[in-house]
């Protein structure tokens, strides 16, 4: 196993004690890409001189004894985040060939952390997918079986490190893309606290639900990767300045007395029984280290997804009117089939006659939503529930119907709608294919959610799995 | 529920094909059928939800900070007139 496969945490170790450099790190990792990346097509842009730069960098600084939380550790981008000077294209061919003029606050955080950025990750276009299978640069495989989606729209980012071919990667998450896809290739996806990471230089997909989140292979270098990226930003309006923690702090203390629920309405009859029986040891778990289980109620989850299906769209369309293929970009033209549709359902919902019956009714129904989960969150601590109600389908098996697709979204909207954070961790296998399990908190609980999850993760270490390819 | 393909895309400036119409009227049309189902939920006097924070008017001071230079704005454009964005006409 190279170096490659390391954790952020061991990578860090073993270059501090200078066991390899962060030179070898990055080849290590520009090895595997060159190897699969046509396999899998987890990137659509290696920058590989800029990436081997960074890495002799960070050598440089790691002599010094300089101590940056990321420094030198090989990480990806999602294709929706904007890098100054190297091609940035929503895996769209309307950005086929941009090139940004700035770096997203995001990046420059991870760079200011000495991370080395390889590149950047394909994903369905204009994150719009749960798959990765609207991608106009080619679908991602999913490393666990090639036959088999990786989860979207973060496909790229998720399968970069399922197949080794980097420590950690970068997502967004409106709708369920980092927790979907991070549940499909048994990683940690985080979806932070909406507006706890800016999403300045981050290509907008809706204004109100896009939330900037990342994939580890351990809860533990997810907490240290939000504690860099995390915090307000004079360019993204509504970060508040809510205090960053230290995320990593808690971590060991355990679930003793903390109060779990378990929402009622995740777990029907269209769950996959497998799924729910996995789901169900773990929880399991939780009741035998200490935790109080209580059966909640979140009676409006049958309309979050449609809801969201009102909502979404019409922030697309207003977002991606700006692509007029004047400034920058290529025409409209160019725009694939489900960014047409998402277009155009939500200049219908937004259209005189039609906006009070459904985006006013969406906006009535997303308050209730939001109330459904404060209720809750007087009686528990956090939630527990499936992130997909199937386990990861074949490729082609949903693209021809946008709707059976739009259906794999039913558990993971509601985080969006209501702004709260969701942390999706592995917990088994089907067939040889991840299973996720969800766990949410109210506002700004990041740091409860790593010490929930990090309670069973090292009880089953699945992180220790790796894809053959 | 049918939508006037056409006209929609009219209003967001897409390009629809003919062949294309039936494909996304029928699309189109079923996932309108699915969202109909919030018309089950009441909403009498339920204030509409437009963002998940409280943050409200937040401001800076009035000072010119730094931005592009007009080389750096004009670098994506494929169509350009002496450092100026090149358009169609839209006003006869």
């Amino acid at each position: 196993m190279g170096l490659n496969s390391l954790t952020i945490h061991e990578a860090k170790e073993g270059l501090k004690n200078k066991k390899f450099s962060a030179l070898e790190l990055t080849k290590s990792c520009l090895e595997a890409i060159k190897k699969n990346n046509q396999l899998i097509n987890a990137f659509i842009t290696v920058s590989e001189k800029e990436a081997l730069e960074q890495a002799q960098k960070a050598d440089l600084l790691l002599k010094d004894d300089q101590d940056l939380p990321l420094l030198g550790i090989p990480i990806a981008l999602k294709d929706l985040y904007l890098t100054k000077g190297i091609k940035t294209t929503a895996a769209s061919k309307v950005l086929a060939d941009y090139i940004p003029q700035y770096d997203a606050t995001v990046v420059k955080k991870l760079k200011n952390a000495g991370a080395v950025i390889l590149g950047k990750t394909n994903c369905d276009a204009w994150a719009h997918g749960s798959s990765g299978e609207n991608s106009d640069f080619g679908p991602t495989k999913n490393p666990w079986n090639i036959k088999y989606v990786p989860g979207g729209s973060s496909s790229g980012s998720a399968a970069s490190i399922a197949s080794r071919m980097c420590l950690a990667a970068t997502g967004t998450d409106t709708g369920g893309s980092i927790r979907l896809p991070a549940s499909f290739c048994n990683l940690v996806g985080l979806k932070p606290t909406y507006g706890r990471v800016s999403r300045y230089g981050i290509i907008a997909m809706a204004s109100s639900l896009d939330s900037i989140g990342h994939f580890t292979k351990t809860v533990e270098d997810s907490a240290l990767f939000l504690s860099v990226t995390a915090g307000k930003d004079d360019y993204d309006a509504v970060t508040p300045t809510v205090a960053v923690p230290d995320y990593s702090q808690n971590l060991k203390n355990g679930v003793k007395g903390i109060k779990i629920g378990i929402p009622k309405e995740y777990f029907i009859q269209g769950l996959d029984p497998r799924m729910k029986k996995i789901i169900e040891n773990a929880i399991e778990f939780y009741r035998k280290n200490g935790a109080e289980i209580i059966e909640v109620s979140l009676p409006h989850t049958e309309y979050a997804n449609a809801c969201y299906y009102i909502i979404q769209p019409a922030e697309v369309s207003s977002n991606l009117a700006r692509y007029d293929g004047i400034r920058y970009g290529n025409k409209r033209e160019d725009f694939g089939d489900e960014a047409k549709r998402r277009i155009m359902l939500g200049t219908f919902t937004l259209s005189v006659g039609y906006y009070d019956a459904y985006y006013k009714k969406a906006m009535q129904v997303r308050t209730l939503i939001k109330k459904d989960f404060d209720e809750a969150f007087q009686k528990v601590d956090v939630l527990m529930t499936p992130v997909s109600p199937t386990p990861p389908w074949r490729l082609g098996e949903k693209v021809d119907d946008p709707l059976k697709m739009y259906l794999s979204d039913i558990f993971t909207v509601t985080a969006n709608l209501t702004g709260i954070p969701g942390l999706s961790l592995p917990i088994g296998f089907i067939d040889g294919l991840p299973v996720g399990m969800q766990i949410l908190g109210p506002q700004f609980s990041e740091e409860l959610l790593f010490r929930v999850a990090y309670a069973y993760e090292q009880q089953n270490k699945f992180y220790e799995k790796t894809a053959n390819l | 529920m049918k939508i006037d393909v056409l006209h929609i895309a009219k209003l967001a400036s897409l390009k629809i094909t003919k062949n294309e119409i039936d494909k996304f009227e029928s699309q189109l049309s079923s996932i309108l059928d699915y969202i109909k189902k919030l018309q089950e939920v009441k909403t009498e006097n339920i204030q509409a939800t437009s963002k998940v924070t409280d943050l409200e008017n937040i401001t800076r001071e009035d000072e010119t900070i730094s931005s592009f230079s007009q080389t750096e704005a004009i670098s994506g454009t494929k169509s350009q007139h002496n450092g100026l964005f090149k358009t169609k006409l839209i006003l006869e």
